[in-house]
């Protein structure tokens, strides 16, 4: 029998996804039988209580969970954010229920004995309740009290060698792909840049003093499984600077037939015979490939790096040997302003340890920021008011055609008095000789 | 600015602010007059010492003077 009754949470549970009301019901039907007689440290219904709450907030049309908090662990500003429910007496089991985060393995690799250790430590000390790798990438632990927040940090950082993520005006936890680990497409490390700069910015994780949030995201390709470029302050997108490497004996087996495209992966419907002119030549965004008899040609110089000829074709054509990142910035979600993607920075640099080039920029980036971002303005809302010119001056990075959108789309570059030779002064003398007035 | 006059330009500029108890990190350096990396460092430490404390609705931080303003009590914990 549940504690409260739930008419419209149970609707949710009726359609064909599977449903986090049901996931939640199961945890609170699991505290509520506790075989392994765990010792609960916050209320065993805290599970009913935030069914019910969720309930009445449909019913209202409002929330009831006020904003924000002062708790934390000490010295940290970061990794924990207080909730608490404004109807505490009717759902005394959520009348704190503060989340935590918790920094995500690199590459989201975990081993279960690792999983069951952060599940029993939250069963313990918290709700029970976890989102894994939402939007922030990281592990959230959601809901639990203030006495258990040190608990579950020392537990965490003294027994399970893992730190909290970063919330607020912080650097957030970054996330990469799973890289070089299991995928042919990286052209970085990005567990270990990603590792190196969550090691080298542990101030700027834990400490906040940046106007608002700032993300690094590692995709090892521009595939950007990660959404690097949708979502990240700065976007590290692995890329080559050589050819795309071709076997052309492979390119004939997947016209022969012999070779799947996409690895296999649209095979549930018969699509015909594979139509490489239809499917992958028509296809390239910049019309830089074709074919010359049985040979498939690339004019390399034009290639966007889209990925599709790849995707398509991994037997036959693989990424270039010159590998590095290009840093894209200023992606960010609609909230001062309206979405934007990252803007191309620094077209390509090679990610090699120990990384100080790449640090380089960042640095001069936040220097900027912190100094001219007004409060809660992200770096591409900062890019917006003052210009892309003034990011390239700050970062000491020259002009590329590159970093151009599309012709036209930021007309406004101007020349210095101090770039051109003779600067702005003239001899109007000289100058009415070859121009009447 | 040594480390104590900082801390009590902090404490007294912070405490004449009325019906304010929440502050942007801007705020506390534009008070010590000093670039954001050092701000911060005089500010963390001042967060260490417990004079000042974090506060956080989960984007963005804010900080006030120990005990300012609402606290955890006051949600009944």
């Amino acid at each position: 029998m549940p504690k409260h009754e739930t008419p419209m949470l149970d609707q949710l549970e009726t359609g064909p996804w599977p449903s986090f009301v049901s996931d939640i019901k199961q945890e609170a039907a699991s505290r509520a039988k506790n075989e392994r007689n765990v010792e609960f440290q916050i209320p065993e219904d805290v599970c009913d209580d935030l069914l019910g709450v969720l309930e009445l907030s449909y019913k209202h049309g409002r929330t009831h969970w006020k904003h924000g908090g002062i708790v934390g662990v000490f010295g940290y500003g970061g990794g924990v954010i207080g909730r608490y429910c404004d109807q505490p007496e009717m759902f005394p089991g959520v009348a704190h229920f503060h989340t935590m985060r918790v920094n995500q393995p690199g590459g989201k690799f975990y081993s279960t004995e690792y999983l069951r250790q952060l599940c029993d430590l939250w069963e313990f000390r918290g709700s029970g309740i976890t989102n894994m790798h939402g939007s922030t990438g990281d592990i959230i632990f959601l809901g639990t009290t203030t006495p258990q927040l040190e608990e579950i940090f020392y537990e965490m950082t003294h027994n399970l060698n893992q730190d909290l993520g970063g919330s607020g005006s912080n650097l957030r936890t970054p996330s990469d792909c799973i890289g070089q680990a299991r995928c042919e497409y990286a052209c970085y490390d990005t567990q270990a840049l990603c590792y190196d700069l969550t090691q080298t910015y542990q101030d700027e994780l834990h400490r906040p003093a940046f106007p608002y949030k700032f993300k690094f995201k590692f995709d090892g390709c521009p595939n950007c499984c990660v959404a690097s470029i949708a979502r990240a302050d700065i976007s590290f997108i692995g890329t080559w600077r050589d050819d795309i490497r071709i076997d052309q004996e492979a390119v004939q087996a997947y016209i022969g037939g012999e070779l799947k495209p996409n690895a296999g992966a649209h095979m549930g419907r018969d699509w015909g015979p594979f139509d490489i002119q239809k499917e992958v030549i028509d296809l390239c965004p910049t019309g830089c490939m074709w074919m010359d008899g049985k040979e498939l040609k690339i004019d390399n110089k034009e290639c966007t790096r889209c990925m599709h000829c790849i995707n398509v074709m991994p037997r036959a054509l693989r990424i270039g040997n010159d590998r590095g990142l290009s840093m894209l910035v200023g992606a960010k979600a609609p909230i001062l302003d309206g979405a934007q993607m990252s803007t191309m920075l620094v077209p390509f640099i090679k990610a090699e340890e120990p990384y100080d080039d790449i640090k380089e920029i960042i640095e001069k980036i936040w220097d900027w920021w912190m100094e001219e971002g007004k409060n809660r303005e992200r770096l591409g809302e900062l890019m917006k008011r003052q210009g892309f010119q003034k990011l390239l001056e700050v970062t000491e990075l020259q002009p590329d055609p590159r970093m151009v959108q599309e012709p036209r789309s930021n007309p406004y570059i101007f020349w210095k008095e101090e770039e051109v030779e003779g600067g702005w002064s003239r001899d109007i003398n000289e100058f009415r000789k070859y121009h009447q007035r | 600015m040594d480390y104590a006059e900082a801390k009590e330009k902090i404490i007294s500029e912070l405490s004449k602010k009325k019906g304010k108890t929440k502050f942007y990190f801007n705020d506390l350096a534009k008070i010590l007059d000093a670039k954001p990396r050092d701000a911060k460092k005089i500010v963390n430490q001042l967060i260490q010492e417990q004079v000042l404390e974090f506060w956080s609705s989960g984007s963005t931080s804010m900080y006030g003077l120990k005990g300012a303003g609402k606290q955890a009590g006051a949600e009944g914990e």
